[in-house]
């Protein structure tokens, strides 16, 4: 037994079907540095599987229960490679600006396949350097103009958690996360507030402060607070600061 | 708008058509040899010309008051009261025109004394002429109505085979096409006679669909057969997570139905529903025929946080606008979700191939 062999590359298979995680297995089967962790049949699967496993390739359907592929990749972060699979080719520009290594087809060809995983070795091995955005500013970026989220996926550990953006209170910046105030809990998320921003439907939520997105229905009132600044009193009791240039658009938003 | 207004020609074709009116008139006052042709025609050609312009004004009580919508006395009422109007303001204008001539050209002395025992003729022929364009402008938008009837008719016709084209065209989703074939490229290794199976399948339900589009309406019977191989091959991707239950009343199987109708609803159960749940669900589809109509119902589980999907609504709204084209307010389309079930209800009429044929010739 050699001592050197290199390390093998771990990867998981993402699909909601069956068959057509087998031909990905057997696509597999004849590169033996490459070994399959773990298999996942939806979103929620495979964020666990990731963040316990720390694969470093993933192999993602986009069309999936619980969480689609996008939502998979904006959670597991950038250190794990990611290749897409489906059979829609509507996604392929969105998939390589969330920095996927490739976009495979259905059916998936094996020299197709062959050319992905050249290119997901050569990210691996460092060639390609690793992006410094995180994986959910990468997705916000991505995301279709005009479109905005209607829910928000988070991730605490291995456990997954989907915030309707009804139920958002409001979102707070912390350093390079986001804090997501929703029915009396914070929820942690690795996102600047400015590129969150942009994914919420500006008739809903206000940037009121810096620091501060506010999710219009549960203002309750506003009070002034010093002599240049005010405070939005929640439905729920929260305060939160606001800006000068918040109040004022908050007032032309309020007046209207 | 004014129909004749606002085009020249058409306003001077209105002239050319008072002509004549103008001739009957000078003939009618000349009749009693108190007034000489030629005093005749010189009053009788300016009259007509300011009264057609007078009686433009006649299309607006026409429009306000449709004479298929309108109580007869309303209809006599307004006419009557506009012709009187009317008729005043031209035998006034008459006697104006005469005691003007008379006074001003020697030759046509004392017109306005001989133009006198004729106003009451005058007065009239202004009443008769009024009417005379109220029934005008009638025809005028009796007509004008058959025409848009018959561009809608168009419109609609036209309308219903563009629906019909699109559903055809969005029947088989490239994307079910596409997995099926990975499915298939799938077994092709492991399973071969399974590979062999589902290639059967998938040609069998191509071919069932191709020989579609002409056809305007297929019996329930053919329209299940085609689900089932739909589902035939959807049961090889999905496996043990779909499951289909079919309650349908025997009577209904040889009714008409627009072909691929309710496939789509099964496709969007399962694309919208099945496919986005771990364990995978069932669909119950319902159908029964009672009082000369058929009620569908398709049912499903789905996942009420599932995330999105780009076709969402598409088929739904296909199937919908298709079944209002085509039987208007005799079919009726309801979808909406309740909890984690999502069900659609559809009734239409219930036609048969065989009576149709029996009634054709």
């Amino acid at each position: 037994m050699s001592t050197e062999t290199t390390p093998k590359i771990r990867a998981v298979i993402v699909d909601d079907e069956d068959l057509a995680r087998q031909i990905l297995r057997e696509f597999l089967s004849s590169h033996p540095e490459i070994e399959i962790v773990t298999e996942c049949s939806n979103g929620f699967e495979a964020v666990k599987a990731v963040a316990e496993l720390k694969p470093d390739l993933a192999f993602l359907d986009i069309q999936m229960p619980k969480l689609d592929g996008f939502e998979v990749l904006e959670l597991i972060g950038n250190d794990t490679a990611v290749i897409f699979v489906t059979a829609h080719d509507n996604f392929a520009i969105r998939a390589f600006e969330v920095h996927a290594v490739d976009y495979l087809l259905k059916p998936v060809s094996a020299v197709r396949f062959e050319a992905a995983l050249k290119r997901a070795k050569e990210r691996l091995e460092g060639k390609a350097p690793a992006n410094p955005t995180s994986a959910a500013d990468l997705a916000a970026a991505a995301r279709p103009p005009a479109q905005y989220l209607e829910r928000i996926p988070v991730r605490d550990g291995s456990r997954v958690f989907i915030i309707p953006v009804a139920k958002l209170d409001y979102v707070e910046a912390q350093d390079d996360y986001v804090a997501l105030a929703s029915e009396g809990k914070k929820h942690l998320k690795q996102q600047t507030i400015a590129s969150l921003e942009t994914s919420l439907d500006p008739s809903r939520f206000l940037r009121v402060h810096r620091s501060y997105i506010v999710n219009l229905e549960r203002v309750a009132k506003i009070e002034p607070y010093s002599k240049d600044s005010h405070v939005a009193v929640l439905t729920s009791g929260a305060q939160l600061p606001v800006s000068r240039a918040g109040y004022t658009r908050l007032r032309e938003i309020l007046d209207r | 708008m004014h129909p004749l207004l606002g085009q020249l020609r058409r306003v001077l074709l209105y002239l050319v058509a008072w002509a004549p009116l103008a001739a009957l008139l000078a003939y009618l006052l000349s009749m009693t040899r108190q007034i000489r042709p030629v005093e005749a025609a010189v009053l009788a050609v300016p009259l007509c010309l300011f009264y057609a312009f007078f009686c433009l004004s006649a299309w607006y009580p026409c429009r306000t008051t449709p004479v298929d919508r309108t109580s007869f006395e309303k209809l006599l009422m307004t006419h009557l009261g506009g012709a009187l109007v009317a008729a005043g303001v031209w035998t006034f204008t008459a006697w104006l025109l005469a005691w003007i001539l008379s006074s001003s050209i020697n030759s046509f002395h004392t017109l306005t004394e001989r133009l006198l025992p004729q106003l009451p003729l005058v007065l009239v022929t202004g009443i008769l002429l009024y009417l005379l364009s109220v029934f005008f402008y009638y025809v005028l938008i009796a007509l004008e109505a058959s025409r848009t009837a018959e561009a809608r008719v168009m419109q609609m016709s036209i309308l219903a085979r563009e629906a019909e084209l699109k559903a055809l065209k969005a029947q088989v989703n490239p994307h079910f096409l596409f997995n099926s074939l990975n499915s298939i490229s799938a077994l092709t290794s492991s399973d071969p006679a399974k590979a062999r199976e589902m290639c059967i399948l998938l040609g069998d339900f191509l071919r069932r669909t191709l020989g579609l589009g002409e056809k305007s309406a297929i019996p329930l019977e053919e329209e299940m057969s085609l689900i089932h191989a739909f589902l035939a091959v959807e049961k090889t991707r999905f496996g043990a997570r779909l499951q289909m239950e079919e309650t349908i009343a025997q009577d209904s199987l040889s009714v008409d139905v627009p072909p691929l109708l309710l496939q789509p609803l099964i496709e969007n159960a399962i694309s919208h529903g099945i496919a986005n749940l771990v364990e995978g669900g069932w669909i119950h589809l319902n159908v029964g025929c009672e009082n000369g109509s058929v009620s569908i119902v398709v049912e499903n589980l789905f996942d009420p946080e599932a995330p999105m999907r780009r076709r969402n609504g598409v088929g739904l709204a296909n199937v919908r606008q298709r079944l209002h084209t085509r039987y208007g307010n005799r079919s009726t389309f309801a979808a909406g979700a309740e909890g984690d079930r999502f069900r659609v209800a559809i009734t239409l009429p219930a036609g048969k191939m065989s009576e149709r044929e029996v009634s054709a010739t």
